[in-house]
């Protein structure tokens, strides 16, 4: 039988993602890719895949799994995350672990993020569809079978005895930035836009609204005025643009956005904070920021040596703090006790 | 209007070479990145044209904006052909019945008769200025302004797969059923995605298309050959 994991409760929006979906959107194919891209890179560096190999994005709120598999060693990335396995033993995120067939575990996500991505080491075993393995939910494409999982499901891996090996783990958790202000490049479209409009977006508190999933996210908050209507010939869309519908109230335009649109875009997310984004969840308060176009550039860049820095300080698991299943075993703690009851 | 280069974030650098729905705008654009594609500069990830402008995506750890732009300048409106490599498409598509819901109700928004209207849109030899919206959503131009209508006031929450549709002096086939607010007068059986076919897309940016009028019956036929997967439609290289 294929080994993997079997879906026991899957949360709300729990589906397969990779870095995403490149080359296709000329042809109407949005990027897709996990929302909050660092968290995967951790998730699969924690494991020792590849850091792109397809993970499960867990979204708002978290799924419980049966091993199918022999052995399976596991990682769970995402600020504040843990893993509960037999609803008694607890592995924090950033750490790996490895569970053996029959084991039930639930992945709770923090109040500091929204998401979180489950690496698996050798990674989620689905066929690429145009070279990712992504999910893009509104035309069923990739991913297990083109939608998030549902109760019964098998997720097939691609590893099922993994070397025996120490565990890995970042020596900190990575900050959650769950304040920071988020940063912009104002435009492309800023012209269509009063000055009042563009100040405000830079001022204002905006609250993201219930009105959010892989698209986008609607924000609540002052209304933007346009100054030449809100109208454009349409023209294509980068991840991380602030587009103003008639109503005035901006969209933030993520992962699964449409590629290409109609309306004015009075700024863009730079891609160094698009992950700190993708952590945000519905309710949670949003700010503004404006940087320039090359410092924009700097700050990916500083962004993706961060990331490599902390995917170099990944540790062993000393002896001391790793979980001692035998003993937990011994102890008559794991009887199966997760009954997937969300 | 001057070529204008628009930072987009810090991962995608626009070209605006103009600001209308034209098809010699459009084949600036398709040059361009035609151009772009056949020798990409360095860094570059992909490029998405569109009505006005092209998209290109970078990768800000490989390239800057101000190194692309220097490389991408010297080729707006370099190459001056007309002619692209593209198809000229023969579409079968049902204008009756159920097929055309809204046929109605656009011959009495326009005061055309309805025959009138399927003649004018299948008479047509359309321009694929872009795709977008959904895979292998394509945006043809240009209908006549008295067939110009503003999208419907209340827009549908299920458009069904197939359906062809107008909405200002433009046409479009929706590959997905999907939310929409244009007004359908007609559907295809054909699938415009698929991506077990390489490319996916059935159209692309600068092919031709002409819609050809069939009955019910051919709609049912043509269908179960679509969903048997031997079924394409017609093209030929266009002139």
């Amino acid at each position: 039988m294929q080994p993997g994991l079997r879906v026991l409760s899957p949360g709300l929006c729990t589906n397969v993602q990779d870095l995403g979906r490149f080359g296709w959107q000329a042809l109407g194919v949005p990027v897709s890719g996990a929302l909050d891209g660092a968290a995967l890179r951790l998730a699969n560096a924690l494991v020792g895949n590849p850091l792109g190999m397809p993970v499960l994005e867990i979204l708002w709120s978290g799924p419980t799994f049966e091993i199918v598999a022999d052995r399976v060693r596991l990682a769970l990335a995402g600020a504040g995350a843990d893993l509960s396995v037999g609803g008694s033993a607890t592995v924090p995120a950033w750490q790996s672990c490895v569970l053996t067939r029959g084991e039930m575990f639930r992945i709770t996500l923090g109040r500091q993020s929204a998401s979180a991505c489950l690496a698996i080491e050798g990674g989620v075993a689905v066929p690429p569809v145009l070279g990712s393995a992504s999910t893009y939910l509104r035309a069923g494409l990739g991913g297990f079978e083109g939608r998030a999982l549902r109760r019964g499901d098998i997720v097939p891996i691609a590893i099922e005895n993994p070397a025996e090996r120490a565990e890995s783990r970042l020596p900190a958790p990575p900050p959650a930035d769950t304040d920071q202000p988020i940063r912009v490049v104002l435009g492309p479209q800023q012209e269509y836009f009063t000055d009042d409009a563009v100040a405000t977006l830079l001022e204002a508190e905006f609250r993201i609204s219930q009105s959010a999933d892989r698209m986008g996210m609607r924000l609540d908050g002052p209304t933007l005025h346009h100054r030449l209507g809100w109208d454009i010939v349409s023209d294509a869309i980068a991840t991380g643009a602030i587009q103003v519908p008639g109503s005035g109230q901006p969209i933030l335009l993520l992962a699964d956005h449409q590629t290409t649109g109609g309306y004015p875009k009075i700024a863009t997310v730079i891609s160094a904070d698009l992950p700190v984004v993708g952590r945000r969840r519905p309710g949670d308060r949003i700010r503004f920021t404006a940087v320039a176009p090359d410092v924009a550039e700097q700050l990916c860049r500083d962004a993706e040596n961060r990331l490599l820095g902390l995917v170099a300080a990944i540790e062993p698991v000393p002896p001391s703090a790793a979980l001692d299943f035998a003993s937990l075993y011994r102890a008559n703690l794991i009887s199966g006790v997760v009954t997937g009851s969300e | 209007m001057p070529v204008r280069f628009l930072s987009v974030g810090d991962r995608a650098l626009a070209i605006e070479l103009g600001d209308a729905i034209d098809r010699r705008l459009s084949r600036r654009v398709l040059r361009l990145d035609r151009a772009i594609r056949t020798a990409p500069p360095h860094g570059v990830v992909e490029t998405v044209p569109t009505f006005r402008s092209l998209l290109v995506h970078y990768d800000p750890l490989a390239t800057s904006r101000a190194e692309l732009e220097a490389a991408i300048a010297p080729l707006v409106d370099r190459d001056q052909d007309t002619a692209g490599a593209v198809r000229e498409w023969r579409i079968p598509v049902c204008y009756e019945g159920e097929q055309a819901p809204d046929l109605a109700e656009v011959a009495r928004l326009t005061g055309l008769a309805p025959a009138d209207i399927v003649a004018c849109h299948s008479g047509i030899r359309w321009h694929v200025y872009m795709l977008g919206f959904l895979p292998g959503f394509p945006y043809l131009g240009d209908l006549p302004p008295e067939l110009a209508l503003p999208r419907r006031a209340d827009p549908r929450v299920k458009v069904p797969a197939g359906s062809v549709s107008i909405a200002t002096t433009l046409t479009a086939i929706y590959p997905y059923e999907s939310p929409g607010g244009w007004h359908l007068i007609g559907a295809t059986p054909v699938r415009f995605f698929d991506p077990a076919r390489t490319p996916p897309a059935l159209l692309a940016p600068g092919d031709a298309v002409r819609f050809d009028p069939i009955d019910a019956t051919a709609f049912a036929a043509i269908r179960q050959m679509v969903e048997a997967g031997d079924y394409l439609p017609d093209s030929e290289p266009a002139v």
